[in-house]
């Protein structure tokens, strides 16, 4: 395996010099430094005690006595924990939505004999030109009574042109064969796909799930035009109100009795980490199928 | 896009046409003057009804979510008031279009700072990933390239409250750097909440959170290069520049122009989340774009029409600028988002 890569390389971009090499590597690696810092600093200051905090004077780099406080503190029942469940059930609910409507809109366009299949695949191909702008969406959205409603946050991004794109490519690729033979045995369209054409399919359907998941876990923007009660706030505009806008947090917000607040800072970067989380965990299941499912899509298109 | 060459191959596949009755046999050649051209609309739907019925949800969220609001453009004619709606408000004609083109200092403004965020955009972040990708394609060790990878995908995934939230952390005035130059007794400096300052602030957080991820597509043409390629030009002496100039930047190059064409259609269109974020702490007058205009003035200010004018515009001009674009890429020979 490494000589094989070794060959390559060196086809690639000839033999490297010790410098070009080390020049390389230090590139590299800052980017990479860039990206891991701000984590660990985060990771540091949010188990960090008031001590510590103010004797590195704002920001603890590298923690030494971890205490959970600001976790407890922040999901003992206050506004972080409601949002935090608001923004789990709309990734949740919105991901099974979208990837059940993604497959059933690519598997039949990636059928080319189906009727008008031509023309609803270039209406789905032409929502990647243009948006309808922000103001008709607001109007729309506000017409259907969505407003303050958490279907806003679904509904107008349910189906993402771009992941129908990849996953038809991808079932366009599946050997058609499989599927005749199945039809030939009497199969219809419904058991074809359900029971030879998702099976094939777990690796680019992880990535598009993915996709959709972190895309509502995200939703910020949508969430600031069509929630205005703060009670139904996602876990972004949360993050926005106290971490970005730097609001402080009281006894109210936390819902603590008694004891003494944990530290701002302390209590900001655990809000902040809570936020990135469920990215930290699927994150290295999903990864290996990146390449995988996105050059489908991509390098053809 | 990909659909003309995707169904021309399909329809002189050798296994396409097994059995008159497959769905495939009725594509592809129209012409044909047997029973399965003669089907009647209804009939095609009787026999698709499947097919049709999964599309449905989907096909109903583009049309309701995409299409449809097309038509709410039409309030950039109207003075609209909410509480009368579409069909009762007053049509203005080309009214709500006197702010782009009498000059309101404010679209202006918004205008500007648009423009001059897109240049430093195309001209500086846009080649990034292409020359991140270059130099990963060059490392040796497959293990190291693959765990850089990881590491840099990831920012990514992060949305931008959290990124704008990080960037503070880190640079602001008691973030992490000046807690150090304090710690250090050091003077300390701003980079957040200066209004000089902000274009390169929000350019650095572009770079750091998707020049990354900019590399996935570089790196996937790039792997589909035929390595007798390069085994003959190091046969033939071409050294390692030799190499790049020759084989490995035109494999890139026709995926290197679809993208900037893409980038193009969004040339007025610069990150709204990101800036809307950090608003507060630079002033409009720094921050402001096209689209926190249509925000500001439109949402929080009431001022339907005129907003959805300048949105219409800019909609307009970003569909043309692809069009065109995609037409100069033709001129030279390159294929573009779409083939001709």
């Amino acid at each position: 395996m490494s000589d094989i890569t070794v060959t390559r390389s060196n086809l690639v971009f000839g033999r490297p010099s010790l410098i070009a090499r080390g020049g390389r590597a230090v590139v590299l690696a800052v980017a990479c430094l860039a990206v891991i810092l701000p984590f660990i600093a985060v990771i540091s200051t949010s188990l960090a005690s008031q001590e510590e905090i103010s004797r590195a004077g704002g920001f603890v780099f590298w923690v030494t006595d971890p205490t959970l406080d600001a976790y407890r503190a922040v999901l003992s029942g206050g506004v972080v924990t409601r949002s935090v469940i608001v923004s789990l059930g709309i990734a949740g609910v919105g991901t099974a939505l979208s990837v059940l409507c993604t497959i059933g809109l690519a598997y039949a366009l990636s059928r080319t004999s189906m009727y008008a299949q031509k023309p609803m695949l270039l209406a789905v191909l032409f929502t990647l030109l243009f948006s309808p702008g922000m103001i008709p969406m607001y109007l729309v959205v506000k017409q259907l009574g969505l407003i303050d409603s958490y279907w806003a946050l679904i509904l107008p991004v349910l189906i993402n042109a771009f992941n129908v794109i990849v996953m038809r490519e991808f079932f366009l690729d599946l050997p058609a064969e499989l599927m005749e033979s199945a039809k030939i045995d009497g199969a219809g369209e419904f058991l074809v796909l359900t029971r030879i054409v998702l099976p094939l399919s777990k690796a680019v359907i992880a990535v598009i799930a993915l996709f959709y998941a972190v895309a509502y876990w995200n939703s910020f923007f949508n969430a600031l035009l069509y929630i205005n009660s703060p009670e139904k706030w996602p876990l972004q505009l949360v993050l926005r109100t106290y971490v970005v806008n730097e609001t402080p947090m009281g006894v109210d917000d936390l819902v603590m009795e008694g004891s003494a607040l944990p530290p701002q800072v302390a209590i900001q970067m655990a809000i902040l980490l809570i936020s990135v989380l469920p990215m930290l965990i699927v994150y290295p299941f999903i990864q290996k199928h990146f390449t995988k499912g996105l050059l489908i899509g991509g390098v053809k298109g | 896009m990909t659909e003309t060459i995707k169904d021309r191959a399909k329809a002189s596949g050798p296994n396409r046409t097994r059995g008159p009755g497959s769905p495939e046999s009725a594509k592809g050649k129209p012409k044909r003057p047997s029973a399965s051209a003669n089907r009647t609309a209804l009939a095609r739907i009787k026999r698709d009804r499947m097919l049709l019925l999964l599309a449905l949800p989907g096909m109903a969220v583009v049309a309701i979510f995409h299409y449809f609001p097309l038509l709410g453009n039409v309030i950039a004619f109207q003075n609209f008031q909410p509480f009368l709606g579409i069909s009762q408000s007053e049509w203005v004609g080309l009214d709500n279009f006197a702010v782009i083109f009498n000059g309101d200092p404010r679209f202006l403004n918004a205008l500007a700072n648009t423009l001059i965020i897109t240049l430093i955009q195309v001209v500086f972040v846009f080649p990034l990933p292409l020359a991140l990708a270059l130099l990963l394609n060059s490392v040796l060790s497959e293990r190291v390239k693959r765990g850089v990878q990881s590491v840099l995908y990831l920012p990514h995934f992060l949305s931008w409250v959290i990124v704008v939230a990080l960037f503070q952390q880190v640079l602001g005035n008691a973030g992490m750097l000046n807690t150090f130059f304090r710690e250090h007794d050091m003077a300390t400096f701003s980079i957040i909440g200066v209004p000089e300052l902000f274009k390169l602030l929000i350019t650095s957080q572009v770079i750091w959170k998707d020049t990354g991820w900019g590399t996935i597509i570089f790196l996937a043409a790039l792997s589909r290069v035929d390595m007798n390629l390069y085994e003959a030009a190091a046969m033939d002496g071409a050294g390692a520049w030799r190499r790049t100039w020759h084989i490995t930047l035109p494999a890139v190059r026709s995926v290197f122009i679809l993208l900037l064409i893409l980038r193009l259609g969004d040339a007025l269109t610069v990150g709204f989340e990101q800036i809307i974020l950090q608003q507060g702490a630079v002033g409009k007058a720094a921050s402001e774009v096209l689209d926190t205009y249509v925000y500001n003035n439109g949402i929080v200010g009431g001022n339907w029409g005129t907003s959805a004018a300048v949105g219409l515009v800019k909609g307009v001009v970003g569909v043309v600028l692809v069009l065109g674009a995609n037409k100069l890429a033709h001129v030279f020979g390159e294929r573009g988002v779409y083939s001709r």
